[in-house]
């Protein structure tokens, strides 16, 4: 049965430099990195270079993933939100390529990584950290304090809300790497099933209709997981900006 | 792709930790994770979205354009449609105050024919009535002479005398009145 591990391997593919005694290699995943955001730019300049007044199809995408992400930061962090417009695009744009193509047999899912969730979601929770002193100054610590609460009780809360504040980059990461790997992991085994059962004689060929059919029907789930999943990672960073804009509960 | 390399790098027999937590290969993630999304970034906020924001505001404007023309466009042809009406309206009410004006001067104009023939009829009818009148009283006073002629005829037929002429006159007189 084929390793479903062997599909999240780091390849180096050749070295570049070091960095603080850290070797820095161009790897598969590096590889599907720049092919994301290399990708994405590529379309959205292709797709709107003739700026028509009545868009064709692939420039009605463009438009749509736009509008998209617009509503999105308006709908969870009202006008004030829009700063963060292109930093939260150019993230649900990256994380959706990314596990979109990650898919495509044969190919590496960089958001089936840690690290790189991780790297995110901390980005994230420190913009929020740094522009919320920067905007509110100390009344940023309004957040951590909701109105109408009696005195008595007020420190459990301000320790839960404190605590629920430190833990978001690890659920915000967490929840696209694990989604990512589990996905993978079970579309893989699933896989495996059809090879071996393939190999066990017409009877085998079969059997193996079953987890071919799975692999079909989980296939469609993981198209969806993998749009819900930047949607879910995008919107939450739009909540978490709009605790940064509007500290007050 | 590349799969086959990624056995011939590690050690045989060498137990491989769990890909996505191997720290050795934390570095080059981070650092293409940092120079991709920098550039991701820039390419977004300086040229794609600006472009496409421009675009969707630039159809909107257009839009909203088309729109208020379109209503100035409404609102003129609701002023003309306004207008025309009054003009009809106008020009109704001026034809119905001439045709009552004619009608009015017409039926005094008749009013007036009307009166002076019915004076006229009226002097004829009064002269007719004289005439009538003077021929009635004429016929009368004849009517009694030969009322007396005959009675005194008729008396001196039964009594051989002529009876006196007064006599008579006053008798037929009397009998005229009765």
């Amino acid at each position: 049965m084929a390793d479903p591990i062997h599909q999240f391997n780091i390849v180096n593919l050749f070295p570049v430099t070091q960095i603080g005694g850290h070797e820095i290699s161009f790897t598969n995943s590096a590889a599907f990195m720049v092919l994301a955001a290399g990708g994405i730019t590529a379309f959205l300049l292709a797709t709107t270079a003739s700026r028509s007044l009545v868009p064709n199809r692939l420039q009605s995408v463009a438009e749509l993933s736009y509008e998209f992400v617009a509503d999105t930061i308006q709908s969870t962090a009202g006008k004030e939100g829009m700063k963060f417009f292109p930093f939260v695009f150019s993230l649900f744009m990256f994380v959706l390529v990314a596990n979109l193509v990650g898919l495509i047999p044969y190919t590496f899912t960089v958001t089936s990584h840690i690290i790189i969730t991780a790297a995110l979601a901390i980005t994230v929770f420190l913009i929020v950290l740094i522009y919320g002193f920067w905007k509110h100054g100390l009344h940023f610590f309004n957040l951590f304090v909701p109105k109408g609460i009696p005195i008595y009780i007020l420190p459990l809360i301000v320790f839960i809300e404190v605590l629920s504040f430190l833990s978001r980059p690890i659920s915000h990461s967490v929840r696209l790497f694990a989604n990512m790997l589990a996905g993978h992991i079970t579309l893989k085994v699933f896989a495996s099933f059809i090879t071996l059962l393939g190999s066990a004689g017409i009877l085998g060929i079969a059997g193996a209709t079953l987890p071919l059919a799975l692999v079909v029907a989980l296939t469609a789930l993981e198209l969806l997981v993998a749009f819900l999943q930047a949607y879910v990672f995008a919107i939450l960073t739009c909540i978490y900006l709009n605790d940064a804009i509007h500290p007050g509960h | 792709m590349a799969t086959t390399t990624a056995h011939t790098e590690q050690p045989a027999g060498h137990k491989e930790p769990f890909p996505p937590f191997n720290s050795q290969t934390f570095a080059s993630q981070l650092f293409w994770l940092v120079i991709t999304f920098v550039f991701l970034y820039v390419m977004m906020a300086k040229v794609a979205l600006p472009r496409i924001g421009a675009i969707i505001d630039t159809r909107q404007k257009r839009i909203d354009d088309d729109l208020a023309h379109a209503q100035k466009l409404k609102a003129e042809s609701d002023a003309a449609l306004a207008s025309y009406e009054k003009a009809l309206a106008d020009a109704r009410n001026r034809g119905q105050a001439i045709a009552s004006e004619m009608r009015d001067k017409q039926a005094a104009a008749s009013e007036a024919t009307r009166k002076t023939l019915e004076t006229q009829l009226n002097a004829k009818l009064a002269d007719a009535e004289k005439t009538i009148a003077a021929t009635k009283t004429a016929a009368m006073s004849n009517v009694s002479a030969i009322a007396q002629d005959a009675a005194a005829t008729i008396v001196e037929r039964l009594t051989g005398t002529k009876p006196q002429e007064q006599a008579v006159a006053a008798a037929v007189a009397g009998a005229l009145k009765r």
